[in-house]
């Protein structure tokens, strides 16, 4: 075993690294993505009780559940959108596993949010935090941190009015910049997408999926606790589910945090 | 005069809740044909092709020329009342518990004498009558004589609400506030006098309009309700299930494809999962709870009402698979009112032709109205009647599947 394993593993028994979980709870209670009815439906999260010590199975309990590739905390695999389509390796079972594991930068943006719940983040705000917190290191994963996760009424965190929802994300630019100029390797998010709510009126609509994906990175929303991690230093582990040509998949988000 | 009725005052919790108990139940096959009638809100009797005589009770055979040839004719009910009479004893434990009760022979227009029960407003024998047939707590068919002209408060005639379901002092619940339908329907059930309405409202962060004005409403109680998920509906079922006296699960999923219309099965599922099986998850929740309330006095546990579609008796295949759904959750409503019978409990089925609203945006009119639907509806529970077929749609498309089955779906099929 190398001596870096040891000292891991060390580490986390000791608690000189901790281990934050990132993931809402599976429940049918948190709100799924909705598009206009005449569409196609993500599944919400369901639950259904096969046997609870009871006729229907007398010493154990268990359930079966439903939701979609894309119900709560989830991955975003590249194949998930259209400029993704012919990437290779852009499935959930085949994305490389070494890609599941990396650092972590988290840009504080709860501010702004809290300010315009249609905030866009932009590279100026981005350059801002470098300045700070030095240069976004490649093949790491920009969290945009919200505080939307804080938002535990549903009403408040899908904020609908009839114009759609209101909810923030990056603006196509900074997506650019962080695929172009720092070779992120996904972006993630407190809301229920990468996007921005109203990102279908964006250009082009819909800027993180199009470009994140269209460049094989991949997604993260639904996430929680950023407010618990440092602007650099974490590292994120998050393996989607290996559903076979998946385009995503819930999982359980865990960040490494040194002391 | 019959005394209007009040709010009931609150039970003594002490005082055991009464079982339900029924009156006699059993029925020749024959004796059905009324039953099938009452269950439309109609009076028919047995019409014979040979001679022509009008003939109660039902049987086999023509009384006079014992043709065999006998048809299920719509009688107007009007006739003279030749007869009272006042049971104040019964063995029978229906009865028994409803003491005194009047009956009346009846000397009906078209030359039939029947025995009805009824109703307190109808004066001393030769008073002007009008016999209806209506179902009984046993879901069979029978008859009672009303007064011939509309008197005050007739509605709450005691006999009578043994026969009806009468939302008046009842608390209900509406599984779905979102729809106009589902407004309109709160909204007629305040007309007639619902004491309170828990209003289902899935998906609270959709703005759907119209369901925050219901807030305002002092009857209505805006409820979490998503028949889709087992969990949300275990737990109101079991926070409301005993105050529940008549349910009304109007909440529904219409996608308009066929077959070859829409790829995949993810519409038609979702159809399922509301129209089916939501209809299986609020049952299973709420069905003990109605059952054991059904002699809960006054205002006790009286009627369970399901919006399917006319598209259930047969399948329009432009909306295919809304109608298998349909078609689905009429079976098993079937069951349901097989399961609620013994206490007592209606199951009132509602077949509208297609609803004014945006999933039947492209189908020419004519369209039922919410209102007209809502309407449909509380007349049903307050006359007892247990399939209902709002709108022309629906009535001419029961004529046609009653007339023949095999011919309609030709027609349907284009
Ligand atoms: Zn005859």
């Amino acid at each position: 075993m190398s001596t870096t394993l040891l000292q891991l593993v060390s580490e986390l028994a000791s608690g000189a690294i901790r281990v934050i979980d990132l993931t809402q709870t599976l429940s049918p209670d948190f709100p799924q993505i909705a598009l206009p009815p005449e569409m196609g439906q993500c599944w919400p999260f369901r639950i259904e009780e096969i046997s609870h010590y009871d006729e229907r199975g007398p010493a154990w309990y268990w359930n079966n559940f439903s939701c979609g590739e894309h119900t709560g905390t989830h991955f975003d695999a590249p194949a998930h959108w259209v400029s993704g389509r012919d990437l290779p390796n852009n499935t959930t079972d085949t994305i490389p596993v070494g890609d599941l594991i990396g650092p972590a930068c988290v840009i504080d943006c709860s501010a702004q949010a809290a300010a315009d719940a249609d905030y866009l983040l932009d590279v100026a705000t981005i350059e801002r935090w470098e300045a700070v917190h030095g240069r976004i290191p490649p093949r790491a994963w920009l969290l945009m941190r919200t505080d939307w996760s804080k938002r535990t009424d549903p009403v408040a965190y899908q904020n609908y009015d009839e114009t759609g929802q209101h909810t923030p994300g990056p603006n196509a630019e900074a997506v650019r910049f962080l695929i172009d100029e720092r070779q992120v390797i996904g972006f993630g998010s407190e809301s229920i997408g990468t996007d921005a709510g109203q990102a279908h009126y964006q250009r082009p609509p819909y800027p993180c999926h199009y470009y994140m994906h269209g460049s094989g990175r991949y997604g993260l929303q639904c996430l929680s606790n950023l407010d618990l991690l440092p602007p650099t230093g974490a590292v994120l582990i998050c393996p989607p589910l290996k559903i076979r040509k998946g385009s995503g998949s819930p999982l359980r988000v865990l960040a490494l945090v040194g002391a | 005069m019959t005394s209007p009725l009040t709010r009931p005052r609150r039970k003594n919790p002490v005082l055991r809740t009464r079982l339900p108990n029924l009156p006699p139940g059993g029925r020749s096959r024959v004796a059905l044909g009324l039953t099938a009638a009452a269950a439309l809100g109609r009076f028919e009797l047995q019409c014979c092709r040979d001679c022509g005589k009008v003939q109660y009770p039902p049987s086999e055979a023509c009384q006079v020329c014992l043709s065999e040839r006998l048809q299920w004719r719509e009688q107007s009910g009007a006739g003279e009342l030749l007869a009272v009479t006042e049971l104040a004893h019964s063995n029978d434990l229906f009865f028994r518990e409803r003491l005194p009760w009047r009956l009346g022979m009846v000397r009906l227009d078209c030359a039939v004498t029947v025995v009805a029960h009824l109703h307190g407003d109808c004066a001393a024998a030769g008073a002007r009558v009008r016999v209806e047939a209506v179902l009984d707590r046993s879901g069979q068919g029978v008859l009672i004589a009303m007064p011939d002209k509309e008197t005050a408060h007739m509605a709450d005639d005691p006999q009578l609400r043994e026969f009806t379901c009468d939302p008046k002092y009842r608390k209900v619940l509406v599984t779905d506030g979102r729809t106009a339908v589902g407004q309109a329907i709160v909204h007629s059930l305040i007309r007639a006098g619902a004491d309170l309405i828990w209003v289902g409202q899935s998906e609270p962060w959709k703005q759907f309009p119209g369901i925050e004005a219901l807030r305002t409403l002092p009857q209505v109680s805006l409820v979490p309700l998503d028949l889709s998920d087992s969990e949300a509906v275990s737990e109101l079922c079991a926070e409301i299930g005993g105050r529940v006296d008549i349910v009304i699960n109007n909440a529904e999923l219409h996608r308009p494809f066929g077959i070859a219309a829409r790829a995949g099965i993810e519409a038609a599922r979702a159809e399922m999962d509301i129209n089916y099986f939501g209809l299986l998850r609020l049952a299973q929740g709420l069905g003990p709870a109605l059952r054991a309330r059904g002699a809960d006095g006054q205002s006790s546990a009286v009627a369970w009402v399901n919006l399917l579609s006319i598209y259930a008796l047969s399948n329009y295949p432009p909306h295919g698979t809304f109608s298998a759904s349909k078609a689905a959750a009429l079976s098993l409503a079937q069951c349901l009112r097989a399961e609620m019978r013994p206490a007592g409990v209606r199951v009132i089925n509602v077949f509208p032709g297609p609803i004014d609203d945006e999933w039947n945006q492209t189908v020419l009119p004519p369209k039922v109205s919410a209102a007209a639907l809502a309407t449909a509806i509380t007349r049903a529970l307050q006359q007892g009647i247990e399939d209902v077929f709002p709108g022309d749609v629906a009535q001419e498309w029961l004529a046609r599947w009653r007339d023949n089955p095999k011919a309609l779906e030709r027609e349907l099929a284009g």
